[in-house]
This record gives C-alpha cells, sequence and structure tokens, in this order.
C-alpha cells in the first residue's frame, strides 16, 4: 500500500463536489460508498444501549465494529474490557451486541483475546478473527501488562482502545490518557496548578509502534472513511495490531451532545491527536490537517478546561498545551500540502 | 426454563430498552429554502433542478426547470443571475455557476429536441396575451400548459420583444431564441405577429376572450432635450438595437458617444464597436460606483475597449462635437454642475437614458390605475379592471428578462384561479437555508488547480458568443458544487453518525426516518446535516 496521505477515501468522488467527506453519497456506487452508509450494515452496536447522549465511544464502536465484521464477513469474536463501553451495552442481563461478545477482566481483555485466536486455531476455524476492545483505562493504565505481551508475541489479534481520556463511568477519575490541565474528579480545577498535571505524557500508540508490530494507526469518530479504511486494513494482517480511537465523552469533557463529531474533528485540527498509521514500527503516513485551529478553539467548548479560560497561569497553560500540538505539528508533518489526487 | 448456576435471567437484546424517553429534543426532517430559488425573480427550482443534473440526468433537471421557466438557453445568457450572488457557496469557496449549467441544459434540451408535454386536458377558456417578450411568452407557456386556449398578438415583425429587439446578438444568438420560442408555440400557443392592439377591450371581444395578460414591454427610448445643429445624428438606444434586427443597420460613424450608465448604454456602446466605431464612450452624470449597469456588464465593456466618461452631461452638439459639463458630486451623492466645459468629438450621439411603456392600447378602459408611466398591477398581477392583468417591463419592477419571466409565471397562476372564480394561494415559503445552517466542513473546496480551471469555464459562459458554454463534463462538476442547502442530499450522515442507531434509511430517493422508539436527542444528526435539513425541536411532554 503506497497511500502517503492516509486520507485516501473508500469514495473515489472527491474535490469540489458534495459529499467527499460525507458518510455516503447517492452519486457514487454503493462498493465504494463507507459501511455506515450502507443500509444493511451489521449494527454490531444497536439500540437501547444505555451510554449517554451523543456518546463518541458508542460512534467509535459501531464504526469499528460494522467495518470489521464486513470485513471478516461476520467471522469475528470481540472481547471487551471493563469499562463504559462494557457497561452500557450489557447490562444484566440485556446486550447490546449483534455479534460473539464476550467480557472477562479489567486487565486482561488482549490476553483473552490471544486466548480466543488460538482457540479458533485449535478448532481449526483460523478465518475468525478476533478483537480486543477498551476504554484508555482498561488499555493505557490497568490493561497495559497484557496488551504490550500481546504485542511482544505478536499475537493475531485486533486491539482497539476507545480513548476518552478518563475513567468515565465510574464517575470521570483521571487515567494515564487525560490530557495535561483536564479537569476530572480526581484532578480537580483548584490550587496553583489547577486540573491533571503536565507530567511526561504516554502515547500508547508510540508504545506500540515501538514493539515493532504490524500495524498502528490512530482515528478518530470524525473522519470516517479514515477510520473504516484503517480497521479494514488492521483485518488483511495477522499478527499484534493496535488501532487507538479518539472518542468525546460528552459526560467527562463537560461538552454537548451534539460537539462529539466537532471535538473529536477539532482535536485533530488544533494538532493535539495526531492521526497516523505506522507499519513494523516506523510511521508510514498522517493525515494532514485541513483547517488548521489554534488549541484554544478544541478547549473551550469542554467545561473540563473552562478554568484555563479565567486567569494568566490558565494563558501560560494553553501556550504549553499548543506548545504539545505544535510539536505534534512538526513530528508527523501534519502541515505539509496533501497530494491532490487526480 | 432451566438457567446455569448462578444464572437467574433470560438474556435478551437491549431493543427492550427505550432509550426514546430519555429524550427533550427531537430531530425532525426539514426542507428549507435554498437562497438561490429565494432570490429567483423567475422563481426557479433551482435546489432541485441541480440535484438531477448533478446525477447526470440532464432531462429530469430541464423538466424541473421549465415547470417555472419555458426559456432556460436564453436565461441561461442573457440572465443576471441573482441567485450566484445569494449561493451560500460563495462562502465556501466561489458561487455555484448556475447560470451556466442552466445555459448548458437549455442548450442540451435544444440539440436533443426535448419537448414540452402539453396540457393533459383543455379548460374551454381563451387568454389573450399582448406582447411576445420574455413575460408575454411566459405567461402563454404557463396558461397552455394549465390548458387554457392562448393567443399572442404582437406588433413586431418577429417573437422575442426585448430580447430580439433589445438584447444584442453577441448576448443572445437569434436560433438560441427562435428555438425556444417555437417550442413554446409547438405546445398550440397561437401567435399574430404584425398585429398591433390599439384597444384591448375591442380586441379582447372579437376574440371573445376571457381574460387577457398584458405585456407590451416598454420601447419607447426616452429623450433629453440636447440643442443639436441639423447636420447631427441623435438617436436612442432602443431605436438604433432595434434597427440592428432589421435590413438597415444604423450608420453610426467612426466616433459614438453613448449617453447613459444602464446595461441598455453598455449594449449600445458594445454593439457600436462591433458595427466599426473606433471609438465608442459612454458619457455618464455620476460615477461608476452609481452606474445602474451591471458591474460584470461594465467591466466586459471596458476589456472590450469601450471608453468611459464619468461625472458628464451633455450641454449641446454641433456637427462633430459635443460640448460636455464636468459634475462633481453634492455631499448627498447628486451630481452638480460645475461651470467648467470641454468637448468631445462625435460623429453621433446615441441616449440610452431609459424607455417608457407605449399604453395607447388601454385608451377608454375604466378602473386602470397609471402611475410614473407605468401600469399599476394588484398582487396578483391584476389591473384595475377585472380580467385584465400586466406585468412585464410595463410595470413598476426592475426591467429584466428574469423578472419578465417571472411576472409571466405569477399572472399565468392568478389568472387560471381567476378563471375558475378562485383566488390562487402560493404555497407557504419554507425557512430560509442560510449560511449557518450549514455545516460546510462537508463540501470540499477546490485544489489550487482546479481554481482557475474553473475560473476559465465560468467565464466562457458569461462571455460573448464567439465562446462555447460547459460541455459535459463541466456542467456536470459545476452541478455537482452545489450544498443542497436546506435540502437532503441523502449522504448518509445522520445515518451514520447516530450513536443509538436510531436512523432508518428507507433507500436511494425515500431519504431517512427517525426511530424515537431510541433517539436520545444528542442532536449529533442535525449538528452533522451538512445541508441543514435536520431541525431540533422541543419534545412535548
Amino acid at each position: 500500500m503506497t497511500d502517503t496521505t492516509a486520507t485516501a477515501a473508500t469514495q473515489k468522488l472527491r474535490f469540489y463536489q458534495k459529499g467527499t467527506f460525507t458518510v455516503g453519497n447517492r452519486l457514487v456506487p454503493d462498493t465504494e460508498r463507507s459501511v455506515q452508509a450502507s443500509i444493511d450494515r451489521s449494527n454490531a452496536l444497536t439500540c437501547g444501549h444505555r451510554a449517554c447522549q451523543g456518546c463518541g465511544e458508542a460512534l467509535g464502536a459501531r464504526y469499528a465494529m460494522d467495518v470489521a465484521m464486513r470485513a471478516t464477513g461476520g467471522n469475528l469474536i470481540a472481547v471487551n474490557a471493563t469499562g463504559c463501553l462494557e457497561v452500557f451495552t450489557t447490562p444484566y442481563p440485556e446486550t447490546s451486541w449483534q455479534m460473539p461478545w464476550l467480557h472477562s477482566l479489567f486487565g486482561n481483555a488482549a490476553a483473552v483475546a490471544t486466548g480466543v485466536a488460538a482457540a479458533m486455531r485449535v478448532k481449526g476455524r483460523p478465518e475468525v478473527r478476533a478483537i480486543a476492545q477498551g476504554g484508555d483505562g482498561g488499555t493505557t493504565d490497568i490493561g497495559f501488562g497484557c496488551l504490550s505481551g500481546m504485542f511482544e508475541r505478536n499475537d493475531d489479534v485486533l486491539y482497539i482502545c476507545y480513548d476518552n481520556e478518563g475513567y468515565m463511568n465510574t464517575g470521570v477519575q483521571r487515567s494515564s490518557a487525560t490530557p495535561p490541565t483536564a479537569r476530572t474528579a480526581t484532578t480537580p480545577a483548584m490550587g496553583p496548578e489547577p486540573g491533571n498535571v503536565f507530567g511526561t505524557g504516554k502515547s500508547v500508540p508510540k508504545i506500540a509502534v515501538a514493539h515493532g508490530i504490524p500495524y498502528v494507526a490512530t482515528a478518530t469518530v470524525a473522519d470516517l472513511h479514515d477510520l473504516e479504511r484503517k480497521v479494514t486494513k488492521a483485518m488483511g494482517i495477522h499478527g499484534a495490531r493496535y488501532i487507538h480511537i479518539h472518542v468525546p465523552c460528552p459526560l467527562g469533557w463537560g461538552s454537548a451532545s451534539y460537539d462529539t463529531i466537532r471535538l473529536a474533528r477539532l482535536a485533530v485540527e488544533c494538532g493535539l491527536f495526531p492521526v497516523f498509521e505506522a507499519e513494523h514500527g516506523a510511521v508510514t503516513s498522517s493525515r494532514k490537517i485541513r483547517r488548521p485551529v489554534p488549541v484554544s478553539e478544541y478547549l473551550k467548548p469542554q467545561r473540563r478546561f473552562a478554568h484555563l479560560f479565567k486567569s494568566e497561569a490558565g494563558a501560560r497553560n494553553i501556550a504549553h498545551l499548543q506548545a504539545i500540538a505544535d510539536r505534534n505539528i512538526a513530528e508527523y508533518k501534519l502541515l505539509e500540502p496533501m497530494e491532490e489526487e487526480g | 426454563m432451566k438457567h446455569p448456576f448462578a444464572i437467574t435471567l433470560d438474556s435478551g437484546s437491549s431493543l427492550a430498552n427505550l432509550t426514546g424517553s430519555w429524550r427533550t429534543m427531537r430531530p425532525v426532517y426539514v426542507d428549507r429554502l435554498p437562497p438561490c430559488n429565494h432570490g429567483c425573480p423567475a422563481g426557479e427550482n433551482i435546489q432541485a433542478w441541480l440535484y438531477h443534473a448533478e446525477s447526470g440526468d440532464y432531462e429530469s433537471a430541464w423538466r424541473v426547470l421549465t415547470q417555472d421557466n419555458p426559456l432556460p438557453a436564453v436565461m441561461g445568457r442573457v440572465c443576471y443571475h441573482p441567485c450566484e450572488t445569494a449561493c451560500n457557496r460563495a462562502k465556501v469557496d466561489e458561487a455555484v455557476g448556475i447560470n451556466s449549467v442552466e445555459r448548458f441544459l437549455g442548450d442540451e434540451a435544444i440539440k436533443r429536441g426535448w419537448k414540452f408535454t402539453p396540457p393533459s386536458a383543455e379548460t374551454g377558456k381563451r387568454v389573450l396575451v399582448v406582447g411576445a417578450g420574455p413575460s408575454g411568452l411566459s405567461a402563454a407557456y404557463h396558461l397552455r400548459r394549465m390548458g387554457h386556449a392562448v393567443t399572442i398578438h404582437d406588433a413586431g415583425p418577429a417573437a422575442g420583444g426585448m430580447m430580439r429587439f433589445g438584447i444584442p446578438k453577441y448576448r443572445l444568438p437569434r436560433d438560441v431564441l427562435d428555438a425556444e420560442i417555437k417550442r413554446i408555440l409547438d405546445l398550440g400557443v397561437e401567435l399574430k405577429l404584425n398585429a398591433k392592439v390599439d384597444n384591448i377591450l375591442d380586441t379582447m371581444k372579437a376574440g371573445k376572450f376571457d381574460a387577457a395578460f398584458l405585456a407590451v414591454g416598454a420601447h419607447i427610448g426616452k429623450r433629453a432635450f440636447i440643442p443639436a445643429g441639423s447636420a447631427s445624428k441623435v438617436l436612442d438606444a432602443v431605436t438604433m438595437l432595434r434597427s440592428m434586427e432589421g435590413e438597415d443597420k444604423p450608420l453610426l460613424g467612426r466616433r459614438v458617444v453613448v449617453y447613459g450608465g444602464g446595461n441598455t448604454a453598455i449594449d449600445a456602446a458594445r454593439t457600436a464597436k462591433r458595427m466599426g466605431a473606433t471609438e465608442a464612450i459612454i458619457v455618464y452624470r455620476r460615477t461608476r460606483e452609481r452606474m445602474p449597469a451591471h458591474d460584470f456588464e461594465v467591466e466586459e465593456a471596458l476589456q472590450e475597449g469601450i471608453m468611459m466618461k464619468w461625472l458628464s452631461t451633455i450641454k449641446k452638439m454641433d456637427e462633430g462635437v459635443l460640448t460636455v459639463e464636468k459634475m462633481a458630486l453634492d455631499d448627498k451623492g447628486f451630481p452638480q454642475p460645475t461651470g467648467e466645459f470641454e468637448t468631445l468629438e462625435a460623429d453621433s450621439l446615441v441616449l440610452a437614458l431609459g424607455q417608457d411603456v407605449d399604453l395607447s392600447l388601454l385608451d377608454g378602459v375604466p378602473g386602470l390605475l397609471i402611475k410614473d408611466g407605468t401600469m399599476q398591477v394588484a398582487s396578483n398581477m391584476m389591473t384595475g379592471h377585472a380580467g385584465i392583468f400586466a406585468g412585464g417591463d410595463m410595470v413598476p419592477s426592475e426591467r429584466t428578462v428574469t423578472v419578465g419571466v417571472g411576472h409571466g409565471k405569477k399572472a399565468a397562476r392568478h389568472i387560471d384561479a381567476w378563471l375558475r372564480g378562485e383566488v390562487y394561494a402560493p404555497a407557504e415559503k419554507h425557512e430560509l437555508a442560510d449560511f449557518d445552517k450549514l455545516n460546510a466542513w462537508y463540501y470540499a473546496d477546490a485544489p489550487k488547480t482546479v481554481r482557475p480551471m474553473l475560473e476559465g469555464v465560468r467565464r466562457q459562459s458569461t462571455f460573448e458568443e464567439v465562446q462555447g458554454g460547459l460541455d459535459e463534463t463541466n456542467a456536470l462538476y459545476e452541478a455537482r458544487r452545489c450544498l443542497s442547502c436546506g435540502n437532503c442530499f441523502e449522504c448518509d450522515n445522520c445515518y451514520g453518525v447516530c450513536p443509538d442507531n436510531a436512523v432508518i434509511k428507507l433507500g436511494p430517493g425515500n431519504r431517512f426516518k427517525f426511530n424515537y422508539d431510541y433517539c436520545k436527542g444528542c442532536s449529533l444528526c442535525a449538528t452533522e446535516c451538512p445541508c441543514g435539513a435536520i431541525k431540533m425541536i422541543p419534545e412535548t411532554v
């Protein structure tokens, strides 16, 4: 695959025409449209789940699982870590999953998925693939050891992390994916350095790249075509794969339910969430910023960052966050011009 | 049922959990009024015909277009396209070239020989249309399609009115005009040429007409008193442009001065230049900013080498020489004489100072109201005399082909209702789909390489006929730039972005519906709808 822009969508209709970035487009053949545009998408995560209004994780999980179901012809088993996604989809005795799905513990989703893949191999059904999925808590904190082991052994599992930057269903506590200065229940907006500490940061996508596994990618719920392309690509590869999806959380972030997709878009456009792909330890492409914005535009609609806009210290912290974004932009070459496709 | 150890309930689907009860706001699909449609004096449903054009179904596009306007090939050339001025796409990159797509559709219809659908039944009513200009032809077309018998009387030797005797050929080739007129006549509209109506009531009585639509236009060039020597050549622009259609072309000489600042002045000057004048100068008493002519016409004239003399009035004309007084704008913006004079060499002087209406056919008709030389009509286009309607340049309005066509349509609807003893009630207008109703993120802008190409293509269509219009590829390309403001174009965004899977896709052409059993009212669909076709309304308790 020689795609260097990471923007090549499934649909060929491009530029200057309507519908380049929309979910579907009546002017292109069905086969070139996204899975989400299809009238018979599997709806792996169906109605009646108890996620909050405008939940980014519910959206991201359906996006990812529907396209993985299409890629595997429905031969798919999902293993879920404990977290919002598990809680809101499976309050006993109901389930929202219209696919084989199992939940074990908070921290062992990667290991259980490894076991599922091994079991399918032993049973002589290697076409049945395994996906592990979890939130940032189950991935970057609690399940981190199992995840690293799964990577290092190159087990045939796609691990998808839905990153909403905190422990949301237990009441919005900080995780190692919570951004600096964000207010959570455990990092209140008070004192000389309100909100979460700056720390050193912990990029699990980068850690995954460092394992040299066959495929690593980041994605957001604001760019469906990119997300679907990456999941499809991941399902075409055997071995350990990792996709990290940015999913805004209206409850934990203090944002409006209708802003979920806009915030995911702004996170990319400001540079705080770089969208890229890596293969076998090297970054191969990044999604270019289309309309650059300062980080304040992303921070402002979120109440967890409201304190930043009320003091001089806040202004300094915004500048600090901007510096982080600028570093991402330079590192992943996010502002280099997009290649114009014919 | 026997359950395994520690399990007491049957497992089931979350579909049993109707999360719609959480909702305080409800999304509903709406159709809003696109700004192009809102801005079109002919009332075209532009977004709707572009919708067909962008899928390559040009015939359907043309059929939707001609539901409102029977002259798309003409309009695609001469309309000042207020639709493009209103177009929301201008805020993304550049307005959609609606006018050039319209011209493409019009030309395509002529090329392919598409015909109008004749009326399915005759009403037995007879309507007289006086004047075969844009307004009269439009009214005749609409009335005929409603099943009425229509006869047009025109004083001239050919149909078209100002489209033939006012608009120069370089803007509107006559074969295009002839083709579109013929298609209207083919519907069964009777046309009587060289048939000036001297007395409307007599003509109506003689022809047993149940109603009449007057659209005689404004063909009398206004004169200003300018002392001129006997050898001086002074003529008015209307006469000059009309004589371009006859055998005897006007003799204007090498240096032609046109007096006036409207579109007619520009047409006269550009025509003079084409007739061989080495110098064509427009003299206008105010400044360019205050010129009534459309800016792009002024620009095109300047590019063709027409000269402009601002802030000047003509005092007198002697043989070969004009005396001009310089003007200065006062603080209210009105030109005031300065007492400074200069001379200008001129072989002829063309007056383009506006036009008057010949209202002589209405002598002796009771109930009419005439003000400032124009016929006053009510909101239903009816004059003070029952059954006589009027439109186009002879009623107070902006005098353009597009407005005329719009008048014709509007009058036809009211005449039709009046003939049935009813009152025509126009459908209620939808809320305007202005730019803040859209989510412009979803519309890609043109890459740098595409913009100049597009600009070039667009220019061809507004320029003179020596250059062609759009071809199929760029017409399709241009049509697909439409944002479909306020009207669903089935992009599947609502269906895709709902975290609750509460949007049901109904299949091609059938749009979507909400599943209110599960919709939690998060408004993501409405926010992410590119074209503003979803509205959130408070849930009633």
